[in-house]
């Protein structure tokens, strides 16, 4: 039946039949600039202090403010932290969209709304708690310029009588939101969410099934963004130049990075930096920059996203050649050219494997949580001079911009490594040096620094074609020995970027290949497939390009493989196609979604049934 | 009479015992007759003669013919010969990378003026401390002569076409944009471009050096305005340069009037005596207004354009410790265990 064939004037009625805890999406639709930041992080952040997992995904537009923006917060008590498909609460505060909004739900679904727009006339198969905001707000908020900011915590309060939220976490939230120094904010706050809370606990019968109990879920975590955690791993890397321009959604890695910089990273006693951050006038400076302090012997890195990328082609490709080391952080988004600047995407994977003209391969790292973020950044300095290479680490906008929940991050063990580097001393005892010989059989040779205090150190850096010794030379075998030499040494990194994590679920005929953001959306999926359709699944993570046998493995051990890419063109498996053998290929199956927003189970299961015939 | 063997006469060396020799790089490869030859010349002259460890020198270039140059001088020296019209963003890496090394870029009107000027812009608004050689002879000599954006309007290529689009003076932008010193001179003129060169060595800021550079393949005709003989007829030489390096005494104490005396960073001395113009290289205004005078009178003006000594620089800006950043240990760079902690218990 129709939810329109309904009769609106009859409304939902009755006690819920069951509960469902700890166990739904809600999700705030409001106007971006409206203080709505502040009542969304402070009711994800209550239920994470009550120890339910959860995770908080903002879509929200390209403006500064008056355009529509919606906040989706997901409670699990299993830990299935990937954005839902169906939104089981919405708090509708936008009346532009307030209409699309409630037609989008599932039967069954709650709605906290602004009264005034009388959303219970558009259905009556969802549970309605309509409130008059604009009421409520006058006695709590005397100063009439704050109340279009502090209005939002009302419907902190409604939600939190009606789903059973501790209104003392929702305190502790507020006051770990303003610190210390704005007591009177968070005060003022509070009791918005307060009026709310009376308001709804007067009202309202409850009737929806949605409520949240206390669990230990969340013990001893933190949450953070994937660009501070990218940003924390890039300082304790030890990175001394830091150059960048901004964009969307990378510019918060650089900022953040800024201010922990400030904080650690100055001598105690003279107060000067340890490192040198600039802000270029594009990202072909950016890139510039940092290659020439990579040459020069610094730790350096950029960050960017998609159309910086595009611009940085020509520079990778001298770096690729003349074989210096940088790390670039590519926080992707929807392309091609502006794209969606706020929406994500995994699009520029071919690209970025292949970036420049001519014969080039870079290594890409794919972090899927903060943790990996912090950890993997790490790696990557120590790579990019280990190869002495220009090094991806590839987020996306969902891990870079959103509050995850993590474990706490763990301190760096492993020593900082500066690769091949010959000193005076070495070259006194080695009597000279060929800059790009391939003397240990790995492809990478020895490099010294501009300034080494040694008659043989100096050698010329050149983008153009270039012998052993660094020399110019036009030479086909010259030329060709090369560029051997750059393959070899590429295929030399398939032992060293992080290993793919490989799950083997028993009598699994079908097998998934993803990476990054996408791992949440699998792994919830490769449950339900179990759960709903008894279909196993195994599941191979890929942290990094390129590839190595482990997934040369895991694709000849099952039947069809479905290589998951959150782009149209079937990147990653593009990037399998052009290395793998026939008979490989021919297992290989594409599952994409691309439609900006992060990927979510419900889609992936979907589609694995319908190319299964299922 | 001695009837022995004529003794071996000492090897010229400089104050810390290197010949000239050690300065020297590869072979040329550019057309005889090029003006980049000459000011290699003048670049292996004067770092020799100021007595300065090659290892402490960076060379950089974009692409051209200009940027081939590099190859040619401070053999011992390190050399990034990088792309088109982005050398400044190399530099500037490697210099923030390792602030004690000495920066020495050279580069042409096209790699400049036409796809770097975006770059070049930047790099004098922060004051990079480094020597920036703008090798200037109006065309794309390694492409095959076409006119560059500091090809005058009227000029012609060998071909017959004409430009039809006003120049680029580098010197006039690098002023505007706030340079804190401007010199342009002539392949020519050895002895202004060695007094030129070491005061840029000595500055400690950003040294912009147009020289023009006659291109005798592409450019040296008739209806060229960057040729060897157009130059010569309408140059007008500012004022006569004397450089003092800091370890050498003043000889002569200067009488009032006699030379106006810039006192550089390293405690080195440009001594500016007028010709014919008066002219005050510490005024900027003034330096703005000669430009345009010269420009629409044809004249190329060589000397000491602008020099200020006193502007901070990039390097000076962004407070960094006295040691390279490149040498910074582990224990400096990675903060300790408490930190993490500090900012995970910050986070929960």
């Amino acid at each position: 039946m129709s939810t329109l064939e309904v009769s609106p004037a009859e409304p939902f009625s009755g006690q819920p039949v069951h509960s469902v805890i700890n166990d739904f999406s809600i999700q705030v639709a409001t106007v971006n600039g409206s203080g709505s930041q502040t009542a969304n992080t402070v009711l994800m952040r209550s239920l994470f202090q009550m120890g339910i997992p959860v995770s908080g995904k903002n879509m929200f537009p390209s403006n500064i403010a008056g355009l529509p923006t919606w906040f989706t917060i997901r409670a699990s008590k299993d830990g299935y932290i990937g954005r839902r498909k169906e939104i089981d609460f919405l708090v509708a505060m936008n009346a532009e969209t307030a209409r699309e909004d409630v037609m989008k739900l599932d039967s069954g679904a709650a709605v906290v709304y602004d009264e005034p727009l009388k959303l219970n006339e558009l259905r009556s198969d969802l549970h309605f708690y309509p409130v008059p905001f604009d009421k409520l707000v006058g006695p709590v908020c005397p100063e009439a310029k704050l109340r279009k900011l502090v209005r939002n915590m009302i419907y902190d309060g409604v939600v939190a009588q009606l789903l059973s939220i501790d209104m003392d976490e929702i305190r502790k939230a507020l006051i770990k939101q303003f610190g210390k120094k704005k007591a009177k904010a968070a005060d003022l706050n509070f009791g918005a969410a307060q009026a709310g809370y009376e308001f709804s606990a007067k009202t309202f019968t409850k009737s929806d099934p949605y409520r949240v109990e206390r669990m230990n879920g969340t013990a001893g975590k933190i949450i953070i963004d994937g660009n501070s955690a990218c940003a924390l791993g890039a300082m304790f890397a030890g990175v001394t130049v830091v150059t960048w321009y901004p964009i969307t959604p990378s510019s918060s890695l650089v900022e953040t990075l800024i201010g922990y910089m400030r904080r650690f990273r100055h001598d105690a006693e003279t107060g000067k930096a340890t490192y040198a951050i600039v802000q270029a006038e594009d990202e072909l400076a950016s890139i510039g920059m940092a290659i020439g302090a990579g040459w020069a012997g610094a730790r350096s890195m950029t960050a960017t996203a998609g159309p910086g990328i595009s611009l940085m082609s020509e520079f990778i490709g001298l770096g690729y050649y003349a074989e210096v080391p940088t790390v670039v952080f590519d926080v992707e988004r929807v392309g091609p050219s502006t794209g969606l600047p706020t929406r994500t995407q995994q699009g520029d994977l071919l690209s970025t494997a292949l970036l420049s003209h001519g014969d080039t391969r870079h290594p890409m790292f794919f972090p899927c949580s903060p943790e990996e973020c912090f950890s993997m950044s790490i790696e990557a300095f120590n790579f990019a001079e280990q190869f002495q290479t220009p090094t991806f680490v590839m987020t996306d906008l969902d891990l870079g911009m959103n509050n995850w929940m993590a474990d706490p991050f763990e301190y760096p063990t492993a020593p900082i490594k500066r690769g091949k580097v010959l000193d005076a001393e070495d070259l006194e005892k080695l009597g000279g040096f060929a800059r790009y010989k391939d003397v240990d059989g790995d492809g990478v040779g020895y490099r010294t620094l501009p300034g080494t205090n040694h008659p043989n150190a100096a050698y010329f850096t050149r983008g153009s074609g270039h012998n052993d010794k660094a020399q110019y030379t036009e030479r086909e075998d010259d030329y060709i020995h090369n560029m051997d030499r750059l393959s070899h040494k590429f295929d030399v990194m398939r032992k060293h970027v992080p290993a793919p994590v490989v799950h083997i679920a028993e009598g699994a005929k079908i097998g998934f290949v993803a990476c990054g953001t996408s791992d949440y959306a699998v792994r919830e999926s490769c449950d339900q497939l179990r759960n709903e359709h008894q279909i196993e699944a195994s599941y191979l993570r890929l942290k990094a390009y390129p590839f190595n046998d482990d997934l040369l493995e895991f694709v000849r051990n099952h039947d069809r493989v479905y290589v998951v890419d959150q782009n149209r063109d079937a990147q990653l498996l593009g990037l399998m196609r052009l290395e793998f053998p026939a008979d490989l290929i021919a297992k290989l199956r594409s599952l994409r979604y691309y439609g900006g927003l992060p990927l979510d189970a419900r889609t992936v299961t979907d589609e694995i049934i319908r190319q299964e015939g299922k | 009479m001695s009837t022995g063997t004529v003794p071996t006469p000492p090897k010229k060396v400089n104050r810390i015992g290197l010949e000239v020799l050690n300065y020297k790089g590869s072979k040329t490869t550019l057309c005889a007759g090029c003006g980049h030859n000459s000011i290699s010349e003048r670049i292996v002259e004067c770092f020799y003669d100021l007595g300065i460890e090659p290892y402490k020198v960076a060379k950089f270039s974009g692409i051209g013919c200009s940027s081939k140059s590099p190859a040619y001088f401070l053999g011992l020296s390190h050399g990034f010969n990088s792309v088109h019209g982005r050398m400044p963003a190399i530099a500037t890496g490697a210099v923030l990378a390792n602030r004690h090394l000495i920066g020495l870029g050279v580069t042409g009107d096209g790699d400049t003026a036409s796809i770097g000027l975006g770059q070049f812009m930047h790099l004098v608004r922060r004051n990079l401390p480094m020597i920036y050689i703008i090798e200037d002879n109006g065309v794309y000599g390694l492409t095959k002569g076409q006119f560059s954006a500091t090809a005058d309007l009227g000029s012609k290529l060998k071909t017959g076409s004409p430009n039809d689009l006003p120049p680029f003076d580098c010197c006039a932008l690098a002023l505007k944009w706030g340079a804190t010193f401007v010199a342009r001179s002539f392949s020519g003129d050895k002895k202004q471009l060695q007094a030129l060169i070491k005061s840029a060595i000595s500055h400690n800021g950003l040294s912009v050096i147009d020289v023009v550079s006659p291109c005798v393949t592409f450019n040296d005709h008739e209806g060229s305005t960057k040729s060897y003989s157009y130059v010569k007829d309408h140059e007008e030489v500012l004022h006569e340069l004397d450089y003092v390096p800091y370890f050498e005494e003043i000889s002569v104490d200067l009488a009032e009037g006699e030379a106006m005396d810039v006192r550089m960073h390293d405690g080195s001395h440009l001594r500016i005596r007028k010709l014919t113009r008066d002219y005050d290289p510490t005024d900027r205004i003034a330096a703005l207004a000669v430009l345009e005078d010269a420009s629409a009178k044809g004249e190329v003006l060589t000397g000491v354009l602008y020099v200020n000594p006193e502007k901070p620089t990039f390097v000076d800006l962004l407070n960094m410790d006295d040691a390279p950043l490149c040498t910074q240990p582990e224990s400096r760079t990675r903060p300790g265990r408490e930190v993490l902690d500090q900012v995970m218990e910050e986070l929960r």
